[in-house]
């Protein structure tokens, strides 16, 4: 029984905008789930699969904002086949059907068409926002309708798409009436780039706080566009290895002196090092840095530059700044929050020194109290290092370590790492994500069960020796939503022994694990509310027709998850739902 | 959690059972002690490691090759990409490898890809280092001469120029190495 009427209600909840507050507002209910549900604005979907365009828009009529995530995780790692799935089309058109007054389209792991972009810009009056992540499957062309189309405009963000250039005109496409620009980000696009279209665009749009070129936009054209939008907040730069001519240099300095706004940092996928030090009037103000495409960059540039930085709360970086590197981090960064430290060796093909170890990790925890969220490659571990920096930081929400040599064991004592992720565990008990990695035996998914009580999602590759691993984590780890899994000998009894668990998960991957197929059929029969994906190396259709004997063959790859639809109808032939 | 009441050929109840006890403890040991592979199938580039937690003193597990496993590091395709661009680009707009020749006092740098085959890159080798290689030809090599070219691959090995097509060449070397006499005989004459 309601005591307000049903707008006051409504005016309520308008407060409430985090996803699962509202998910659980909806449950209280049959009224509020009907207020609720109707007054909706923003709709975040974990796998596009769980649910269908029609039901969603039959739910939430009122929707404005709408995130969806397609392939799974491990798609970045090119183990999910390019034609896998994740199509964004079926959304738009039922969306557009609809006549949704769809503002805001946010994916991830998705494919998108120009046919789709296009449908998007001219179905949708007051769309105002498209960000893009790691999709693929269009072109400029595209982008063009985009630009040409959604009078209101004001974030376009691609961050890390695989998009056909075809070095078009699109930013010419924009109409010079075009002035809510907020967010512009076309740093992944290859091509060549018109530079004065680009100019006036960013001189006609005040409102314009984070820019991010592409490569190809050179030094003078970078200087001209901080000069017209000293308002930046958020800017990326380009590739610049040629070292600036003194004039060059003076002026861009110059333009950078003015950008007193500006407080995040990225780009620079080439930088030679006088460039790096024009910025250097900003690097006060700066809380967050992304450096890890200069590959080139050498560690003591990089670490001349961060010790400017000592506002920074986010960090993302290449190994080459070494050990020393992160020393200086440690002492110069306070307000450090979030790390990452990439590979540059990804062949592991230098005899590299300079690369981040045990000692770099320590100085960080030690140096930074505010660090929740870091991901780690390294070459080497102990578990001394991992229970020190356990003890520094009890914070971590995040914690994702990469050894990159596989089953690599405590380099001083050759043992497993086991003892140091329990002590991670153990202590961090705000643990939303974790990535293992190392010599790694059951004991640690012991410990993960008993201690991760708020674990999310469960990163493991080459570790374990028997179910009981699984079992463990499914076990203790309440709430779990992710778990993925590779190389591990994790078989049908650990993932059969509780169906139960998957409706209270999005999705799990496994894959060179040793269930089989006669096991996953087992499960999919067990829980038809799951969809039970197999993924072949060969795209053979013929999986089902095969005899009783192949039911002991292993499976190479699994990707279950939960839904109220059923079986996906586009699946292509590589993929065999149960 | 219920177990699943079975016990067949898919599921093993043993392994379902959770003790109190650690891994390694008791006759969970004994599983233990197993050697798990968790890569049988000779799709994978990984090999066997025997996991024995109950070992004192240092164990050496083999070294795994330096074969690239599918999807490992977990680094993004598209960083893996941008970061690949730049070592290659870094090279000067070129893929400039070592030269060296043995008995010269000092090594010299080519562009492997001014040369668009084998017959240009020779010629010009040799007026570099001015020797002769003779003639190639699939069965004999390199007859009627004293010098064979050669090169490090990728994987670390000493291979004999022109085996392979051009475009693999060009893409898997790392330094040539022209050798000379005695040392030169085993891989240049009809192999």
């Amino acid at each position: 029984m309601n005591y307000f009427p049903d707008e006051v209600i409504e005016h309520i909840f308008d407060f409430i905008s985090s996803h699962k507050d509202r998910n659980s507002i909806s449950l209280v209910s049959k009224s509020w789930h009907k207020i609720e549900r109707c007054s909706r604005k923003r709709v975040f979907i974990g796998n596009c699969y769980a649910i269908n365009p029609e039901r969603l828009i039959q739910r939430f009529p009122s929707l404005r904002s709408l995130t969806l995530k397609g392939k799974p995780h491990f798609a970045d790692f090119n183990l999910v086949p390019h034609e896998w799935g994740g199509f964004v089309h079926p959304w738009i058109v039922a969306l557009a059907k609809a006549r949704v007054g769809l503002e805001e389209l946010r994916l991830k792991r998705m494919v998108v068409s120009d046919e789709s972009l296009e449908l998007l810009s001219r179905s949708f009056s007051s769309f105002k926002s498209l960000v893009l992540v790691s999709c693929e499957g269009f072109t400029t062309d595209g982008l063009a309708s985009v630009a040409a189309n959604c009078r209101h405009l004001r974030e376009l963000d691609l961050q890390e798409n695989e998009i056909d250039d075809h070095r078009g005109q699109w930013l010419n496409c924009f109409p010079e009436s075009s002035t809510a620009l907020t967010s512009l980000n076309f740093s992944c696009l290859k091509g060549e780039t018109n530079l004065a279209a680009l100019e006036r665009l960013v001189a006609r749009s005040p409102n314009l706080e984070s820019l991010k070129v592409n490569r190809a936009v050179p030094l003078d054209a970078l200087t001209r566009l901080m000069s017209c939008a000293p308002q930046l907040v958020d800017l990326g730069v380009g590739s610049y290895e040629n070292e600036p001519d003194q004039e060059s240099f003076m002026k861009l300095m110059a333009a950078i002196k003015k950008c007193t706004e500006l407080r995040s940092l990225s780009g620079f996928s080439e930088v030679a090092p006088l460039c790096l030090t024009a910025f250097y009037p900003i690097c006060q103000n700066l809380t967050s840095l992304n450096l890890s495409y200069a590959a080139e960059i050498q560690g003591n540039h990089l670490i001349r530059f961060i010790q400017f930085c000592k506002r920074l709360q986010r960090l993302w970086i290449l190994d080459s700044i070494g050990d020393k590197g992160l020393e200086v981090v440690a002492s110069t960064c306070k307000e450090l929050q979030e790390l990452r430290v990439f590979p540059s060796d990804l062949h592991d093909e230098e005899d590299n020194d300079t690369a981040v170890t045990e000692i770099g990790l320590v100085a960080i925890s030690a140096g930074c109290p505010k660090l929740h969220s870091i991901l780690y490659f390294c070459k080497q571990m102990t578990n001394a290092a991992l229970i020190t920096v356990a003890k520094n930081c009890p914070n971590f929400i995040r914690f994702r370590l990469c050894i990159l040599e596989p089953n690599k064991p405590d380099h001083t004592t050759s043992q497993s790492l086991d003892e140091g992720f329990g002590a991670i565990v153990q202590a961090c008990k705000g643990l939303r994500r974790l990535s293992v990695s190392g010599l790694l035996t059951d004991k640690v998914f012991l410990y993960i069960g008993m201690y991760a009580e708020q674990l999310e999602m469960l990163s493991i590759a080459f570790a374990g020796d028997t179910d009981k691993g699984m079992l463990y984590v499914l076990n203790g780890c309440k709430k779990m939503r992710k778990l993925e899994i590779r190389d591990s000998p994790f078989g049908n009894a650990a993932l059969l022994a509780d169906v139960d668990k998957y409706r209270t998960m999005r999705s799990l991957w496994m894959s060179s694990c040793e269930v089989t197929l006669g096991g996953c059929k087992r499960l999919a029969r067990n829980a038809p509310w799951l969809n039970v994906e197999i993924i072949n190396e060969n795209e053979n259709n013929d999986v089902m027709e095969r005899n009783e004997e192949d039911e002991r063959e292993k499976v190479d790859r699994l990707y279950l998850y939960r839904t109220v639809v059923g079986a996906r109808k586009d699946a292509p032939p590589c993929v065999t739902i149960l | 959690m219920e177990n699943v009441g079975v016990c067949d050929e898919f599921v093993n109840l043993k392994a379902t059972e959770l003790r109190l006890g650690l891994p390694g403890t008791e006759d969970g040991g004994e599983e233990e002690r197993q050697k798990v592979s968790c890569c049988k199938s000779n799709k994978r580039a990984f090999p066997e490691t025997e996991k024995d937690i109950e070992s004192t003193g240092k164990t050496k597990p083999a070294s795994p090759p330096k074969a690239q496993i599918v999807g490992w590091p977990p680094v993004r395709s598209y960083r893996k990409n941008n970061i690949q661009t730049k070592k290659n680009e870094s090279e000067g707009q070129g893929m400039y490898v070592k030269v060296s020749m043995d008995g010269a006092p000092y090594l010299r740098k080519i562009d492997l890809t001014v040369y668009k085959q084998y017959p240009e890159l020779m010629k010009s080798l040799e007026n570099m280092f001015k020797f002769s290689v003779g003639e190639y030809c699939e069965r004999e090599r390199y007859k009627g001469s004293e010098f064979v070219p050669t090169y490090e691959d990728k994987d670390g090995d000493w291979m004999l120029v022109g085996d392979v097509p051009w475009e693999m060449f060009v893409s898997s070397c790392k330094r040539l190495r022209i050798m000379k006499g005695s040392e030169a005989k085993g891989l240049g004459c009809g192999v």
